[in-house]
């Protein structure tokens, strides 16, 4: 190096000298400074490009008018340019058809899991199964109490159920109910005695839950010889539902379980499509839709495909 | 007469006098090295060369594809016959792993031999001042010259020249880059064409401006004052590494040649300054080792050419360990030093790991994922039934034709599957299986179950997967 920027008698100083030692004004790295002036360079295009200035209602807008909102949006849209394709798709297919598609079930998978959170997870749980004994039924099993085929899936969310058995406190002795309780828990084991079957059919139990206690798919009557429980299979539970039974509009102390209908439109739908007849005659134009028929034929193949699917 | 404040002015003259002797370089002047032949300046040749491969290797074809290619888009890396999928990313991490200890290596038993040969900042800064002292000039004084010389269509010709030279090479540099990322044959048409993806654009503008910016302008400030290898350097010299180092013994006391010859009276130092005159980064090499040396051995070069004109032995300045300059004593032999047995020891580890990883290469990628939201589900039988997620990647150039079994777990049943399923080449095949188990048969909350995948049409491929079955304690 020819020429010494740093000899310390070639530099001017400040003026301030104490003890000798002299405040020298040496300039940082040209790089450096040119750098620092671009940055700030750099900030003030932002400043014009972005919204920036507070002021006060709301803050410059900038020449570029971004606003996060707007980002979002746009990031909507490009993920629905992703599911076009596929949402067009699954609105010209049955539910069937989708289950029966590897492509179109996968898809339905992946995607319905938010639709599933916002609409079923509080009482149904996550993966199909509720908190135990808070008396939602189980969607992953392979007990269903309207149906597990696809098709039924489809109904059930379209129409919405509210099962309903009677009280029978009114209607049994405190030794009746004590056996009949009994018999439950022994049917669900496989257990049952004569004269638990006896006490069952003479109470006229079998006229809903059947005469081989197997339940009722029409009706929503549960199957008392396996080993899920609708509700709780303890002792004081089973002797809850006997006493004061379900959505008895007549007991207080009836259990509540009523599953609301997701598309009322559909439901009338389906309704015509079994007499054969045209939905349009059924419509009476106040028929709601919380959920689109798309969502609904997304939810009944994420349902089945929770492992209890017929 | 002990005057207090003049004591105190004498010894900050001193301290001035010795931060004087301190250059500290930021750039404020500008480097203009001169430029010799020699055993060293042949061998940063050679290392330099090995940058042609950065510039060619995307047009090597291999079976009609490019032979080395990064697919991004396809998430993809292809290496001659070889494709590595990201699953196998473990073997970059030791490729890595490999590089960064093979440089601490090499630093370790030779210095900054990285720095002075094959880096890219001296590399492309040496092609960029070749260029540039061939058009202004090779020593700081004709530099000079050529600066302050009156405007004339000469000299803004060299310079257009120049810039010219020097754009051009900074945008094949971007060029290149990008086409280790697509088909170089297509890049260049797509460029061309004004074509390009967006991305490509983006390379080439980056790699563009930084080459042109930090080789034609920055330079060894790049080295001084950017770079961290230069600030680690020092924790991986120790007294046995080789360094180009001057021979303080023998060349001091310096002094300037008398009638045209050597002063007996002095040390071998002439003080011809031609060491500081080719230094790229500009030191003197006789203040000892310092952070601006990049270990090129120009020095070394340029003495040895001034001791031959002299009639004196080589070697004044010279490739040479702390121990030889200043204990007299020779270095330990390279394999007897701990440092460097323990980096061999890690360089051939993550060298046999990649080797493995390359030769083991599996063609497929199979993973089961069971479900935990529940874990476990009764069935009205009784029975437990747990759910999965099977996924299989099929890393070959064909399509194949799997069937899934399980075993390992008494009286465990697989339901929800294809005798069959089909997965094209690199796609990734999804399911959900089911597994049942009796309620009598489950014993114990967690119990091992393997999955396996057998490859029906094609090779005898096997793949193996240990999960578990849960159920009720």
């Amino acid at each position: 190096m020819a020429d010494n920027k740093n000899n310390p008698h070639e530099v001017s100083d400040t003026g301030h000298e104490w003890d000798g030692i002299r405040e020298l004004e040496n300039p940082p790295p040209r790089w450096w400074t040119i750098s620092l002036y671009l940055s700030g360079l750099l900030v003030l295009v932002y400043f014009i490009l972005y919204p920036s200035i507070p002021l006060v209602t709301g803050s410059t807008k900038g020449l570029l008018g971004w606003t996060q909102i707007k980002e979002y949006h746009r990031g909507l849209e490009e993920i629905q340019a992703v599911r076009a394709p596929f949402e067009e798709r699954l609105a010209e297919m049955t539910a069937q058809e989708i289950l029966d598609d590897d492509e179109m079930r996968n898809y339905v998978i992946a995607s319905t899991r938010v639709l599933y959170g916002d609409n079923c997870a509080a009482c149904h749980g996550v993966g199909g199964q509720p908190v135990p004994g808070s008396g939602y039924p189980i969607l992953n099993n392979d007990d269903w109490l309207y149906g597990g085929t696809i098709d039924k899936i489809v109904e059930t969310l379209a129409k919405g159920r509210a099962g309903m058995m009677p009280a029978h406190a009114n209607l049994l002795t405190e030794e009746e109910t004590d056996k009949l309780v009994k018999f439950v828990i022994d049917a669900s084991n496989g257990e049952a005695t004569e004269a638990g079957w006896k006490l069952y059919n003479e109470k006229g139990c079998f006229a809903c839950h059947g005469a081989d206690a197997k339940g009722n798919q029409m009706l929503g009557a549960p199957n008392l010889t396996d080993r899920i429980w609708r509700f709780s299979g303890e002792p004081d539970e089973v002797r809850r539902t006997i006493m004061h039974g379900v959505n008895d509009a007549n007991d207080p102390r009836t259990r509540i379980a009523i599953m609301p209908g997701w598309n009322e439109r559909l439901a009338v739908k389906l309704e015509a499509e079994e007499f054969g007849d045209d939905p349009e005659d059924y419509y009476d134009g106040t028929e709601t839709e919380r959920l689109t028929e798309t969502e609904i034929k997304k939810l009944a193949v994420y349902v089945h495909q929770f492992g209890g699917g017929q | 007469m002990t005057d207090p404040e003049n004591k105190s002015s004498i010894s900050t003259i001193d301290i001035y006098e010795d931060v004087s002797d301190w250059d500290v370089n930021a750039g404020g002047n500008k480097v203009v090295a001169k430029r010799m032949t020699g055993r060293f300046r042949k061998l940063k040749w050679f290392g330099m060369s090995v940058w042609l491969v950065y510039f060619l290797g995307p047009y090597v074809r291999w079976d009609g594809q490019q032979a080395v290619l990064f697919d991004i888009p396809n998430r993809q890396f292809h290496f001659f016959n070889v494709t590595v999928y990201p699953q196998d990313i473990w073997m970059l991490s030791l490729t890595l792993l490999f590089f960064a200890i093979l440089l601490a290596a090499v630093t370790s038993i030779a210095g900054r031999v990285f720095c002075g040969y094959f880096c890219f900042q001296t590399v492309w800064t040496d092609v960029y001042t070749w260029i540039e002292t061939r058009l202004e000039g090779d020593t700081p004084q004709k530099a000079m010259k050529f600066k302050s010389a009156p405007l004339s269509a000469e000299k803004v010709g060299r310079i257009t020249l120049k810039h010219s030279l020097w754009l051009i090479i900074a945008m094949l540099t971007g060029l290149s880059f990008a086409a280790w990322f697509t088909d170089a044959f297509q890049l260049w048409k797509d460029y061309f064409t004004l074509q390009a993806a967006m991305p490509a654009w983006i390379v080439l503008a980056m790699f563009t401006a930084g080459t042109y910016v930090f080789a034609g302008f920055m330079r060894e400030q790049v080295c001084f004052w950017l770079c961290p290898y230069a600030r680690l350097q020092s924790v991986m010299y120790d007294q046995d590494t080789l360094l180009p180092a001057y021979d303080a013994e023998r060349g001091e006391p310096r002094g300037k040649l008398k009638k045209g010859q050597v002063d007996s009276a002095k040390g071998s130092c002439i003080d011809c300054r031609m060491c500081v005159a080719v230094c790229p980064t500009g030191i003197d090499i006789r203040k000892g080792q310092q952070e601006g040396c990049i270990t090129c051995g120009m020095c070394i070069d340029a003495c040895d050419s001034i001791m031959e004109k002299t009639n004196q032995p080589k070697g004044l300045v010279r490739y040479a360990s702390y121990k030889e300059l200043h204990h007299n004593h020779d270095s330990i032999p390279v394999f007897k030093r701990p440092r460097v047995m323990i980096y061999g020891l890690i360089l051939m580890i993550s060298f046999g790991g990649v080797v493995y990883g390359f030769t083991h290469l599996s063609p497929t990628e199979f993973q089961v994922v069971p479900e935990r939201q529940p874990l476990f589900v009764q069935l009205s039988d009784g029975s437990i039934q747990n759910k999965y997620t099977l996924r299989l990647l099929n890393k070959t150039q064909h399509p194949i034709e799997v069937q899934y079994r399980i075993s390992g777990l008494e009286g465990a049943t697989l339901h929800g599957l294809d005798d069959l399923v089909h997965i094209e080449p690199g796609r990734i095949n999804q399911l959900t299986a089911f597994v049942r188990l009796e309620e009598d048969a489950v014993n114990q909350a967690i119990s091992p179950l393997i999955f396996t995948a057998d490859v029906i049409n094609g090779p005898d491929i096997q793949i193996r997967y240990e999960s578990m079955f849960m159920g009720p304690n």
